[in-house]
């Protein structure tokens, strides 16, 4: 299993790297928090840690630390635009139920 | 489902946390707003991908609106209800207004700021601005899926306190948190990024739609200094369409168009115009509803020569800010180019033959401001930490002072002094007895109040009769981020305090402020002859006075002849004082100090046996008042 991402979103991260002039990628985690117990971490990777897991789609590299892979394991995320708004949306098979907003998350 | 963003390393918001900041660029013909996704500011655009908002706003009988492009196409049919170009009635009086014949509007005088009758009633130009913010607050929220923490909005570098605390008031209006004002030039120099870069003088050419900026802005430590600002509040990118709309008429021969027919026109010059930006030559054709028919071709050369009165038109105002700034075209480092017009290869080419360096281009001209202005407004929420945690300062253009005794200007904020800031001075009585004192807060770099602004007055009341020169009086100017200031007074002994906000009723335009400095700089010499003057002249009343009260309490300490001779000489003082001769005042305030010497040795003796009369050593204990 990994963790994967849409054509999409692997086009934006990559244009976004590019504008941000460094960064070797995109981390994903999780970490406890919200109001329901887990929130998604997304963030741009300028050290990589040796416990750190790297997937790779369409030359975009995705880096999971070790405690967070079992929650994000077969994740793919979006980029999606919803109205007006635009921006990444996690796909994650391991959620059980989430808030209302999506921003944190149970499993 | 919420939409995420990427973050910095180690910067991912907590769930709900993550602070929602826009830049809004509040133009006079355009507006934008613009935010910071995934670390890159990027302008916002509304449901048709369009990311200019026209600066329009049109009134309906029943009280709703349009704003923006709706409003923009019917401004022919209900010009008296569509409300273009509000930014330059902002904070201003029918006076300050340029033109006004011109206008269609039905304008109300009102105090401080002038009003226009719609048919939804009676609206200011805060009003008419919320609209335009207010619009541009739902395209923000609706693009970023939430409430909007806070925003920072930009105005020109010569606004001034009446004029920014104008569109403030808009933005509240708007519902809008305003977390603080930007300088226009600033803003685009973020967005370039100067701010991280190294220190220097830049040059901010700014050619919108229907106004000309130029501004000389100085980098030091991380501070944007306005050194000078210029420009023509009547040439843009409009004037250059009109331009080709003549030739057109000129070359087609045409007869006098309907209304109809000129916007057809307009449009197809417009469009020309910006075509040739990347071509070489351009069509123009329209059929008029006369049954004429225009095609032509216009060429680069042609519209080159065409253009070239105007370019050269912005480079006067260049030449004088530099002159105003003291520099030469050498000691400018960078230069930015601001507004859709500058688009046009012969600007740039003008600018970069007058500065001898190819001006900043890589950044769309129409959003530069809005983008640094969210770049400003994401880093004032805390959305950015760590290493670059800058704060970009401010400065403010004129000093702010004080009214004292005479006339004369106390400068408590110098000009130029970064913001916020806060100074304290501390001041005094000039009369015994006196119960009240009038704060008069003024604007200027001269040394008397009369050449200088006036900001507010207000007084402090219920200070303790006590002697002149006893009572300590705190006079606090602050500034805050916006450049707005408000000023409290508390005399130190009882604490009664009193303050004012500074609202003033009427602005400055950007021709006065530079006219205030220029005056400051000419009269330097005259204005210091002066303050010696007046300072003497306070100084000699503030003698007299008290000679006089002495000579009241106390007639029984000489004998006629002492206060014949005294009276005499405060005689020759007075009159002295009434002249505008300083060494004169200050031989005769000698003459009476002199006069006065044994007089003032008698009543300082008779204090003492008084303080000791009565009592022996045991009952006076060192530091006792008397």
């Amino acid at each position: 299993m990994a963790v994967t991402l849409s054509d999409k979103a692997a086009k934006h991260v990559a244009n976004y790297l590019t504008k941000r002039g460094k960064g070797v990628g995109l981390r994903l985690g999780v970490r406890t928090s919200g109001c329901s117990g887990m929130a998604y971490k997304l963030e741009f990777v300028d050290e990589v840690s040796p416990e750190d897991m790297v997937f790779e789609t369409n030359g975009v590299k995705v880096f999971v630390d070790a405690k967070s892979m079992p929650y994000l394991e077969g994740m793919e995320l979006d980029y999606t635009r919803e109205g007006l708004n635009e921006g990444f949306k996690f796909n994650n098979p391991n959620v059980k139920d989430q808030c209302g907003c999506g921003e944190s998350f149970n499993v | 489902m919420a939409l995420f963003q990427i973050a910095e390393p180690g910067e991912a918001p907590a769930p709900h946390e993550h602070k929602l900041a826009v830049g809004i660029d509040l133009g006079t013909t355009n507006s934008l707003v613009a935010t910071v996704r995934s670390g890159i500011a990027i302008c916002l655009s509304d449901d048709q991908g369009r990311p200019l908002l026209p600066s329009v706003v049109r009134y309906h009988a029943d009280g709703s609106t349009d704003v923006g492009y709706g409003a923009q196409t019917r401004q022919a049919v209900d010009p008296k209800n569509t409300i273009v170009s509000v930014k330059r009635f902002m904070g201003r009086g029918l006076k300050d207004i340029s033109h006004v014949e011109s206008m269609p509007y039905e304008f109300i005088e009102a105090p401080g700021m002038v009003k226009v009758k719609t048919l939804a009633g009676i609206k200011s130009p805060v009003e008419v601005s919320a609209e335009i913010l207010k619009n541009l607050r739902d395209r923000a929220e609706a693009a970023l899926g939430g409430e909007l923490v806070g925003a920072v909005i930009t105005v020109p570098a010569y606004f001034d306190d009446a004029q920014r605390q104008a569109t403030k008031d808009a933005a509240r209006l708007a519902g809008l948190n305003v977390l603080r004002l930007l300088n226009e030039p600033t803003a685009a120099a973020i967005a370039y990024g100067l701010d991280n870069s190294a220190e220097g003088v830049y040059a901010v050419y700014d050619l919108g739609g229907g106004t000309f900026d130029i501004s000389i802005l100085k980098l030091t430590k991380g501070v944007f200094e306005v050194m000078s600002t210029g420009g023509d509040s009547a040439l843009g990118g409009d004037d250059f369409d009109h331009r080709i709309f003549c030739w057109v008429i000129e070359q087609g021969k045409l007869q006098p168009l309907s209304a109809q027919d000129a916007r057809l026109l307009m449009m197809r010059c417009r469009e020309a115009k910006e075509f040739l930006t990347n071509n070489p030559e351009a069509p123009i054709s329209a059929n008029l509803s006369t049954g004429e028919i225009v095609d032509l071709k216009l060429d680069v050369a042609t519209f080159a020569s065409i253009a070239q009165t105007l370019i050269s038109k912005t480079l006067q105002p260049v030449k004088k800010a530099l002159r105003d700034a003291g520099l030469r075209v050498e000691e400018i480092k960078g230069v930015v180019m601001v507004g859709g017009a500058t688009r046009m290869p012969q600007v740039q080419k003008a600018v970069g033959d007058f500065f001898r360096q190819e001006p900043l281009t890589n950044l769309d001209p129409d959003k530069v401001v809005a983008l640094g202005a969210a770049t400003q407004a994401n880093l004032l929420v805390g959305n950015k930490t760590g290493k670059d945690d800058w704060l970009l300062l401010d400065v403010i253009p004129l000093s702010l002072g004080l009214e004292m005794m005479g006339g004369l200007t106390e400068k408590v904020i110098p000009r130029n002094s970064t913001i916020p800031t806060a100074r304290a001075q501390e001041f005094t009585t000039f009369k015994d007895g006196q119960t009240a004192m009038a704060i008069h807060v003024v604007q200027g770099e001269r040394e008397l109040v009369s050449d200088c602004r006036s900001l507010a007055r207000f007084d402090l009341r219920g200070i303790p009769p006590m002697v002149a020169g006893a009572a300590r009086i705190r006079v606090t100017f602050q500034v805050d981020a916006d450049g707005l200031l408000s000023v409290s007074a508390r005399e130190q002994t009882t604490g009664i305090e009193s303050s004012v906000v500074v609202k003033p009723s009427y602005g400055l335009s950007d021709d006065e402020i530079a006219g205030m400095l220029k005056d400051s700089m000419t009269h330097a010499k005259d204005d210091a002859i002066n303050r010696a003057l007046k300072e003497a002249q306070v100084e000699a009343q503030r003698m007299l006075e008290a000679t006089e009260s002495a000579l009241k309490e106390d007639p029984h300490l000489l004998n006629e002849a002492e206060a014949a001779k005294i009276v005499a000489t405060i005689e020759k003082l007075r009159l002295a004082i009434a002249g505008d001769n300083r060494r004169v005042i200050n031989l005769a305030m000698d003459d009476l100090g002199f006069e006065t010497q044994e007089f003032a040795h008698r009543r300082m003796n008779q204090s003492v046996n008084r303080a000791l009369a009565g009592r022996n050593v045991a009952d006076i204990k060192i530091g006792e008042e008397a």
